[in-house]
């Protein structure tokens, strides 16, 4: 697979020259064409070897941008927030008697979702590791989130970025979404963290609300959705990872059930048999549960929810001011490009099919003098965020026009 | 202090008089302080006003810091309130409601000016302050409360029984809308921006539909006191821009500056004893120390009788607080004398005793010089290594804090279980509600109990006031229930 050699500095210098979409994702970050400071007055930060961090980079343009990357070369750049004035200016800005300040106004809202994050419930490749298969969690995440953040909080300028190795990055960039303060930012992440508690902690749903000896709280209907989605992959899942096969997994499981007689039938059954597969065990569960009441129902839903539902790395969300990744970036251990996913169609998004940077530039080069991106495989990425552009501008154009009728009307 | 009352205009808040005399500038007790207060001041109303503010802010914040519920909150704050910050509804007749609701308005807008300057002070600000809003709120007139909630636009709107229909599952899962036989009830639902109730999506506590958070009555509070909250943070914000144009004036900045730290070590009232009403004589004063000064003092009178000496601001922090406990300028002579007592009499004479005779105000200005407050000895003369002064909650290491706390009050029963809550408190910062916290373990026997502080809840903010209470308690339990003023 990769080596340092998919991702020497002649190769990084040559993709940075050739391939990178700087204009588009100049275009994405300014939600205009001329210059203004939402791309002025952004952070980049520099990732060089030797782990040189350079920060509170700003630009006036892409071209300038496109400057400094191919001369640093850097092994990453991230992006950060819209400050109060240029990141460059900062120490001025600073100073007392300017009356400006140094604040981060804007910024896209931010998600990660990272596959280690999957360990206790994967059971196909472990830490760094990633498969097509491990990639159904992934597929998950996207949908439940998409759909949380479309029909829940009214968000549609959403670019989903392959992260370039094991996880997926989530941009989202309506006018709202960037205005976000970070107390703003808190209840985002609030309202989409179900999975709590660290690894010594069995049970990590517990988003019900009150309820009584009989009756569980209801599940929150901002989670209804993600409840159907898991239960629709639940099965797929179950065969595919068998995550209660083994004696750790089904052991695991027991601990969620709060029914002990329940949990005392199954043990039994299945130390005896070992070889019971997942899809089996779970349909035991679910007979023994049958007829006990809502609270062990309920407890199914959980578990459900537990091995589904995405898992947030909540700290990135939260901050206005925190870098992500720029994407179109090389991941430096695989040498796979962080191309944008249709969310629509996630699940047939393979990981071990992104380009390489290697492959691109062989392609570039077979394309002959002259060529450029369009002439690689990167042109569908590339595609697909000059159409998610679009429907930004659209917005901005929209507002803007209703800004100017309001303004017209007021006058009046 | 500032007795300074010239009047003159500050250029920030731009106070005009031509407006004050309009009766009705404040219809309402609850306000958002949109407006600034635009007549003119003295600096002495100036200062007044935002100090009463300040000490029912300072307490409401050393109530968080002391866990109180909100229930026991309210209640030290509405005493609070009576006393320093008064005012009434519309309907108390008796009362010049416009001047206590222009009073209102001042002392909130001098401490805009003083805690717009660190972010951390403008976060806890407002923190205060919205509690002190919610406080009001829950306490106001209904009627009027209900005009007053109309005379502002908070963005909602009431959601129609269509759309209560259309979402009555939903609603129902979340237990804030019943419906009965298809027809929803009548319980009222408001439809706002989710970003006016973040915490409420926060814990998934209403419907969320295309970025509108769906709220139920009972949650309205919620929506009034986040848009207080905005409110405020914006005009600090933009308070926090031009007060920096501000040109440095001095005597202004100075006021400030004394008003941002009343927040670290509360506000003290002045202290001008004789607090226990009887003299006190040179040799009562060890008797006294060891069951009832606070950990400073004890620190100061240790220092002395080990060292036979005590450096300079030790002796004036000491030396001001024995004067105000009831020490006459003879018996304080006396007790110097006796305590240094390596000194002849003519180097103690001729170095000690006039510095004696000026804290008394019998030499030199003159001045009768009150004794230090919490505030000013946590804040004021950080002591050096040598030095014995300063608060042992702020300036000891958490080692020797720990072991000087169990020597010095476990014979008061404090007990090495108790250090746990009392080093956390010292660890967020909040010195004076870890003294406070000392104070009710250590009279627990006479049966002071965990929030009751030095009497109704308050924290100590002068180690006098520490010293009298433990004085007045201890004569209430003897039988002689003499009350102190
Ligand atoms: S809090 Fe005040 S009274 Fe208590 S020890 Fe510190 S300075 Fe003294
Ligand atoms: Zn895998």
């Amino acid at each position: 697979m990769a080596d340092s050699a998919e991702t020497s500095p002649e190769v990084m210098l040559q993709f940075y020259r050739m391939l990178y979409p700087f204009k588009s994702i100049f275009t994405w970050l300014n939600q205009e064409h001329a210059p203004k400071d939402l791309f002025t007055n952004r952070e980049f930060a520099f990732t060089l070897k030797e782990d040189v961090y350079l920060r509170y980079n700003c630009f006036s343009n892409a071209e300038e941008l496109k400057k400094q990357v191919c001369a640093l070369n850097p092994t990453r750049f991230e992006i950060g927030p819209m400050y109060s004035s240029r990141p460059s200016e900062r120490k001025l800005a600073r100073s007392v008697k300017s009356g400006k300040l140094f604040t981060p106004l804007k910024r896209e809202l931010v998600f990660d979702i990272d596959m280690t994050d999957y360990d206790g419930v994967r059971t196909c490749c472990t830490s760094a590791g990633i498969c097509k298969r491990c990639w159904a969690f992934i597929a998950n995440a996207v949908r439940v989130l998409d759909s949380a953040l479309r029909t829940q909080f009214g968000y549609h300028q959403l670019l989903w970025v392959y992260s370039g190795r094991r996880g997926i990055h989530l941009w989202v960039s309506d006018d709202e979404a960037m205005g976000l303060t970070d107390e703003l930012r808190r209840a985002v992440v609030g309202a989409l963290t179900v999975i709590e508690g660290g690894k010594e902690m069995a049970k990590k749903v517990n988003v019900r609300g009150m309820g009584t000896k009989s009756h569980p709280g209801d599940l929150p209907p901002s989670l209804w959705h993600a409840r159907d989605e898991g239960s629709r992959m639940w099965y797929p899942l179950l065969d595919d990872q068998e995550c209660f096969l083994s004696e750790d997994g089904w052991r695991t499981l027991l601990k969620l059930v709060p029914d002990k007689k329940i949990v005392e039938t199954l043990e039994k059954r299945w130390e005896k048999q070992p070889g019971i597969e997942s899809s089996k065990k779970w349909n035991e569960l679910k007979a023994e549960v049958k007829g006990t009441g809502a609270r062990n129902l309920a407890a199914l839903e959980d578990i459900i929810l537990q091995y589904t539902y995405p898992r947030l790395d909540a700290e990135v969300s939260k901050h206005r001011n925190h870098l992500l990744k720029a994407p179109f970036c090389v991941h430096p251990k695989t040498g796979r490009v962080c191309v944008p996913v249709d969310p629509n169609r996630v699940e047939n998004f393979d990981p071990n099919a992104v380009p390489t940077v290697m492959q691109l530039l062989q392609e570039l080069d077979k394309a002959g003098e002259g060529a450029n991106w369009e002439h690689t495989s990167l042109k569908p990425y590339v595609d697909m965020l000059d159409r998610h552009i679009v429907g930004i501008l659209d917005d901005v154009r929209r507002r803007e026009r209703a800004r100017v009728v309001l303004q017209h009307d007021l006058n009046w | 202090m500032y007795n300074n009352s010239d009047r003159r205009k500050f250029d920030p808040v731009k106070f005009d008089s031509s407006k004050s005399a309009n009766s009705f500038e404040w219809p309402f007790r609850l306000n958002f302080y949109d407006k600034s207060p635009w007549y003119e001041v003295s600096l002495e109303d100036f200062e007044r006003y935002a100090l009463d503010r300040l000490r029912v802010l300072a307490e409401i914040e050393s109530s968080f810091a002391r866990n109180r519920s909100w229930e026991e909150l309210k209640s030290v704050t509405t005493r609070q309130c009576k006393d320093h910050l008064p005012l009434n509804s519309s309907s108390a007749s008796t009362v010049d409601t416009q001047t206590e609701r222009r009073n209102d308005h001042l002392g909130h807008f001098v401490l805009r000016l003083a805690f717009c300057r660190s972010e951390d002070l403008r976060r806890r600000f407002v923190k205060a302050e919205t509690a002190l809003f919610r406080v009001r709120y829950e306490s106001d007139d209904t009627k009027e409360r209900e005009l007053f909630l109309q005379s502002r636009d908070f963005k909602w709107t009431e959601v129609n029984s269509e759309e209560k229909l259309q979402y009555a599952s939903e609603l129902k899962g979340l237990g804030i809308q019943q419906t009965e036989e298809g027809v929803p009830t009548t319980e009222r639902l408001y439809k706002v921006r989710w970003t006016q109730v973040p915490d409420l999506v926060n814990k998934r506590r209403v419907l969320l539909k295309d970025g509108w958070a769906y709220v139920p009555s009972k949650e309205q509070l919620s929506i009034v006191l986040r848009a207080f909250e905005a409110n405020l943070e914006n005009a600090l914000d933009s308070t926090a821009r031009s007060i920096m144009r501000m040109d440095g004036d001095t005597r202004l900045t100075e006021i400030l500056n004394h008003m941002s730290r009343g927040f670290v070590a509360g506000v003290a009232s002045e202290y001008s004893g004789p607090a226990t009403g009887d003299e006190i004589r040179a040799d009562m004063v060890d008797d006294l120390a060891k069951r009832h000064f606070p950990l400073c003092m004890r620190n100061l009178h240790e220092c002395l009788m080990r060292d036979r000496h005590l450096k300079h601001f030790g002796r004036l922090q000491y030396g001001l607080f024995l004067k105000v406990l009831g020490l006459s300028i003879d018996e304080a002579i006396a007790f110097w004398r006796k305590s240094f007592s390596n000194l002849t009499d003519d180097k103690f004479n001729k170095e000690y005793k006039y510095n004696i005779r000026h804290s008394f105000g019998l030499e030199g200005k003159r001045a009768n010089y009150p004794a230090k407050s919490c505030q000013q000895i946590l804040l004021t003369d950080k002591p050096g290594p040598s030095d014995c002064h300063g608060c042992p909650y702020r300036h000891f290491a958490p080692d020797n804090l720990q072991t000087s706390l169990l020597a010095t009050y476990s014979s008061q029963g404090l007990t090495s279980t108790d250090l746990a809550e009392v080093m956390r408190t010292v660890k967020e910062g909040h010195y004076h509600v870890a003294c406070t916290r000392v104070f009710e373990i250590t009279h627990a026997a006479a049966g002071v109990k965990k929030g009751d502080g030095i009497g109704e809840g308050e924290s100590v903010t002068h180690p006098n006031q520490y010293a009298a209470k433990s004085i007045e308690i201890e004569k209430a339990q003897q039988g002689d229930a003499m009350v102190i003023e």
